[in-house]
């Protein structure tokens, strides 16, 4: 059911016993998933469990205080979402409840109970732009307006995918440009459906479309580890696993701002309040580096912090993704953040101890691996009902206990993701950020990326991307080399690699994300870092075969200014210069 | 208001009594021995015609015979201004002899979750006075910021230099007027910690003058474990009426989290949970959040809740589900470090490991100092790289290092002995903890500072040993 519409509820079940935020109810004449209202209270559950005369309920809210003999009324209707303009530039708690109009409904600063509130504003008018006629032929997710959803995106106006069958179509016996609010209706149909810009959707079952293609286009970052070394198509998926305070946040953080989808969707699932209103009050001042508009104008938030009902928290990743699929609908490219699906996997602990299931793996529920892979197969390159193309890409953060990978959620999550971005503690220890590590993680999209890249960035990107794992991977032995003898016995060609790969280290693997200029960094740039570094790779050998000492070579003035090419505004002219001079004070040497 | 006899099964800490009403999930619960004593309990599940009942002084004494009455609301925590200067017990009652305390309000203990669209981010530096904090870790208001630590070393020493130190510079200089209405004020919660402790805490309090903007809750290691449960919950509520309602800005310190979370286990077996990780029940999580975010600043209310937990890791293993799971909740962590304490470092903070997440907000142009960001950057690094020379240096030698590596190896040790090593009687300004940085920072060599801002070295470098104030005065 929908908060958008008051559903009739059928009254008569009662409730039974009461435990946190399990309730069961007997008399309850509900199906699995329903909706239901719990207590004299009137708070909002869902059916998890029918045994016989009794239902068990999960609770969406704060339970204590709720006893026995109390009413319980179902709406009869699965959980679902609404859907229209007014989703973007929004925040939601996990049952898609808008948080500023709770805070004006509740008079409070605090959470109240009991308080329900539509996904999007009922009221509002919208200006409401036709773009087929009447006598036109549609289908079912066939566009038939435009809304200014916000200064970046159209909101595109679809005839609902339940409003006729596949491949059937129907003409539009009337539309009309001028001012509706969201469910009023904007197009008639000859079958007798209507079109508003409101639909609602069940968020447990993923949107329809036609095919599944294979991802080609990267989903551009400005994150120099990521694009460079490990990109993520869109559509694709990715994991981000890591201890606490290896900056699993930030990089989401990173993801949510500078990432080239058209839509954002944030979900901060049973993570810090703190976090979410830094989001809150960073993203409408941050220009969305596309078009310099507000970054809230691409962005829609659901914010179920850790103190929030656990059983929202349970829901929260699929009213996200609900959402992102409506967008891909559209035709968008939609990125979808989940941090932390750890703590969606503990929600789902949580409840299914509290039902006494049978647990499996470290007490989670037998079916974890199953939820996991369900929901990211909902993220993807799509071609839609309509015919148009859009994606939903999941990136979603895994918080595994102690920092150890081998848990069930970090290993049922790489099975199903494509591309792991490892964190590690203790690189972050020594504030190395990212602290992605580039020997763990990998990107299973590679190939299918590099012509992209090839084509819009330089044709040998690939090559050059190639020589820096390799420099990379060399110097992670000759570490463990040196953790020995020390780095002074080592041959002079080997002690240059490890100085370059210092380089690649510092100033190309690590970025600051709060410098403004770093913080965003154009695969160009990530580019043309990289071959400054090749540069002094290659002056430096010629140098070392031409018989200067290698202390002359790794002291120059020149090669510790490729640490601040991440800082330069105007990276072109500086990275074309210090190549010049790199070169120039090599070949002084000999 | 009823009365039944109906207890029909005591375990653990766990009654269980047939009833014939409705009651409500949480509820409180007295119960009254066959002795006369009376004891506190909570509802933990209510079914029809069964509820199961928590006891905050334990079950002995209880017998079928006891009568139960139920008191038809959840939880509350009587708070009023008054309660500065005051010593409680666990569940809040007065043990200090004073007045009785009249009550402005009764608020339930369970607080609501902030609206995270209420909430003002975090980002007012407040100067702790240790070093290791202020300069590496920077805590700010309305953060929470735990202490992990393990037994035998002096957490409790650091928790009272910061709930001494703790000012919020600059501002108290520039615009007075700010004093009147927010003044800090400190809520100790003990839980489960020894007399012996509990007598240090409030021999410094007293002896500081600290206890008149104090509320000091006591539950002490004999007291009965399962109303550790609720002493954070007291903490809490009247740390949120203080800041939010009577606009002070309270330090909460909570000690010793791990009792806490021994409690919570405890009453998880005792109703035949299914157990989580080492035995801890599977929505400690969600409880433990429950506790560590009701720490934050609302917008539009004055004042604020910072918080420092201390608990001591089993075994000093930080993977344990305790450090572990607040290590997530938390918004970083401040390790005591028992090497650091065994060389006599004071106080032993290993800012390697450490965090602040909130510091880059809280610390710059205007809060702190315009070099602040790039000084700590550059310090962690240096440290780390001394530190990782240590180890290479056992194997081979110093005189196998190049001189660069020699100068990292002395960095690491001037930053122990000079930044961290303190004292816990010394009071030093962010001022003072930067320039001792730039001392040791000028150790280097200039081109080994590649994360500091050209403008900032030529500014604070000190490119002859003379400039170094600070530690020239200390020899």
């Amino acid at each position: 059911m929908s908060k958008a519409e008051s559903t009739e509820t059928t009254g008569d079940g009662v409730i039974q016993s009461v435990s946190g935020p399990v309730v069961s109810a007997r008399d309850l004449d509900a199906r699995m998933n329903d909706v239901v209202y719990v207590g004299d209270e009137g708070l909002m559950g869902e059916v998890i469990e029918i045994e016989g005369n009794i239902t068990t309920v999960q609770v969406y809210e704060e339970t204590s205080g709720v006893g026995p003999g109390e009413p319980v009324e179902t709406t009869g209707e699965p959980l679902s979402v609404d859907l229209g303009p007014g989703v973007l530039d929004a925040i939601y708690d996990g049952v898609q409840r808008p948080l500023d109009v709770l805070e004006e409904k509740m008079e409070s600063p605090y959470l109240d109970r009991g308080v329900d509130a539509p996904g999007i504003d009922l009221e509002k008018e919208w200006e409401f732009e036709p773009t087929v006629e009447v006598g036109d032929e549609v289908g079912r997710g066939d566009v038939v307006g435009i809304v200014e959803e916000t200064i970046t995106i159209d909101h595109k106006v679809m005839v609902p995918p339940d409003a006729l069958e596949e491949d059937e179509t129907t003409e539009v016996v009337a539309i009309e440009a001028g001012s509706f609010n969201v469910t009023e209706t904007v197009a008639e149909l000859e079958n007798g459906e209507t079109v508003s810009m409101h639909q609602e959707w069940p968020v447990r079952e993923p949107r329809p479309s036609n095919e599944k293609k294979t991802p080609r286009t990267p989903l551009v970052s400005g994150q120099r580890i990521l694009d460079g070394l490990f990109p993520i198509a869109k559509g694709g998926t990715a994991a981000i696993p890591g201890p606490f305070g290896s900056g699993k946040t930030v990089t989401q953080h990173q993801l949510a701002k500078y990432a080239d989808a058209d839509i954002i969707v944030y979900v901060g699932c049973g993570e810090r309040g703190n976090e979410m209103t830094e989001v809150i009050e960073d993203f409408p001042e941050l220009e969305d580096p596309a078009n310099g508009n507000p970054l809230m104008a691409r962005t829609s938030l659901i914010a179920n912090t850790s103190n929030m009902p656990v059983a929202a928290r349970e829901s929260c990743i699929y009213t996200g993704i609900t959402i992102a699929e409506f967008y891909r609908d559209m035709g968008y490219d939609v990125a979808l953040m989940a941090d932390s699906t750890s703590r969606w996997a503990e929600a789902m602990r949580e409840i299914s101890s509290r039902l006494e299931e049978m647990p499996g793996e470290e007490g989670y529920p037998a079916y974890l691996a199953a939820r996991l892979a369900q929901f990211y197969e909902r993220a993807g390159y799509f071609e839609n009902i309509n015919g148009t193309e859009g994606s939903v890409s999941a990136i979603g953060a895994v918080s595994p206990p102690g920092g150890d990978f081998s848990e069930p959620v970090t290993q049922n999550t790489l099975r199903i993701v494509k591309t792991f971005w490892a964190l590690d503690a203790d690189l972050a220890e020594r504030r190395h950020f990212p602290s992605i590590n580039w020997t763990e993680s990998y990107s299973l999209y590679k190939n299918q990326l590099d012509p992209w890249f090839e084509d819009e960035v330089a044709d040998d990107w690939a090559e050059k991307r190639q020589w820096a794992v390799d420099v990379l991977d060399e110097e992670t032995e000759l570490q463990e080399i040196v953790q020995l003898v020390g780095k002074d016995a080592l041959p002079d060609d080997q002690q240059l690699t490890l100085e370059v790969a210092r380089y690649l280290r510092e100033a190309y693997l690590q970025q600051n994300a709060f410098h403004p200029v770093d913080t965003f960094c154009p695969p160009e740039k990530t580019y043309l870092m990289l071959t400054t570094i090749e540069t002094f790779n290659d002056e430096a050998f010629d140098a070392l075969e031409a018989g200067v000492p290698i202390e002359d070579i790794i002291s120059t003035d020149s090669a510790p200014q490729i640490n601040r090419i991440g800082v330069q505004d105007e990276y072109e002219t500086y990275v074309e210069d210090l190549k010049a001079e790199i070169a120039e004070e090599l070949r002084s040497l000999y | 208001m009823k009365e039944y006899q109906t207890i029909t099964e005591i375990s653990g800490p766990l009654v269980y009594a047939e009833v014939d009403e409705a009651i409500g999930y949480d509820e409180i619960v007295e119960i009254e021995t066959a002795q006369g004593e009376t004891l506190r309990g909570q509802v933990l599940e209510s079914s029809e015609g069964v509820v199961a009942i928590q006891v905050f002084e334990g079950t002995s004494g209880i017998d079928q015979n006891a009568s139960v009455r139920f008191l038809g609301e959840t939880m509350k925590m009587p708070v009023t201004e008054d309660l500065l200067g005051r010593v409680l017990d666990g569940s809040g009652r007065p043990i200090d002899d004073g007045p009785e305390i009249v009550p402005e309000e009764r608020q339930d203990i369970v607080g609501a979750a902030i609206n995270p669209y209420s909430r003002e981010y975090p980002e007012e530096f407040i100067q702790t006075g240790v070093s290791a904090i202020d300069g590496m870790n920077t805590l700010v208001r309305g953060q929470k910021l735990p202490i992990f630590s393990s037994s035998g070393q002096p957490h409790s020493d650091l928790a009272m230099q910061i709930a001494r130190q703790a000012s919020v510079p600059e501002e108290d200089e520039n615009e007075g007027d700010d004093e009147d209405g927010s003044e800090f004020a400190v809520i100790f919660g003990a839980m489960g910690i020894t007399a012996e402790e509990a007598n240090e805490f409030m021999a410094d309090f007293e002896r500081t003058g600290a206890l008149e903007r104090s509320v000091v809750f006591m539950n002490l290691a004999d007291d009965p474990a399962v109303e550790r449960t609720v002493t954070p919950r007291m903490v809490l509520t009247t740390a949120e009426y203080l800041a939010f309602e009577k606009d002070y800005h309270v330090l909460v310190i909570l000690t010793d989290m791990t009792n806490y979370c021994e409690a919570l286990r405890e009453i998880g077996a005792a109703r035949e949970e299914v157990p989580g990780r080492r035995g801890y029940p599977g929505y400690m999580y969600t409880d433990l959040a429950q506790l560590y975010e009701r720490a934050g600043r609302i917008e539009g209310r004055e004042g604020s809740v910072t918080q420092i937990p201390i608990l001591t890791m089993p075994g000093d293993d930080d993977t344990h589900p305790i450090p572990d799971l607040t290590g997530y909740i938390t918004e970083g962590q401040i390790y005591v470090d028992p090497d650091l304490n065994s060389q006599g470092l004071q106080p032993p903070i290993n800012v390697l490991p450490s965090l602040s997440r909130l510091m880059d907000d809280g610390i710059g142009e205007g809060l702190t100092r315009e070099d602040h960001a790039d000084v700590k950057d550059q310090m962690f690094a240096a440290y780390a790289e001394g530190e990782d020379l240590r180890d290479l240096v056992n194997i081979v030698g110093r005189e196998a290092l190049s001189e660069l590596d020699n100068k990292y190896l002395d960095f690491a040790d001037a930053f122990e002995t000079e930044f961290i090593d303190q004292g816990f009687d010394t009071d030093r300004d962010i001022e003072e903890t930067l320039e001792i940085g730039w001392d040791l920072l000028s150790m280097l060599p200039t081109d080994a500072l590649n994360r500091i801002d050209e403008e900032f070295i030529e500014r604070h470098y000190r490119e002859d040993d003379s400039e170094r104030e600070i530690i020239e005065a200390a020899d």
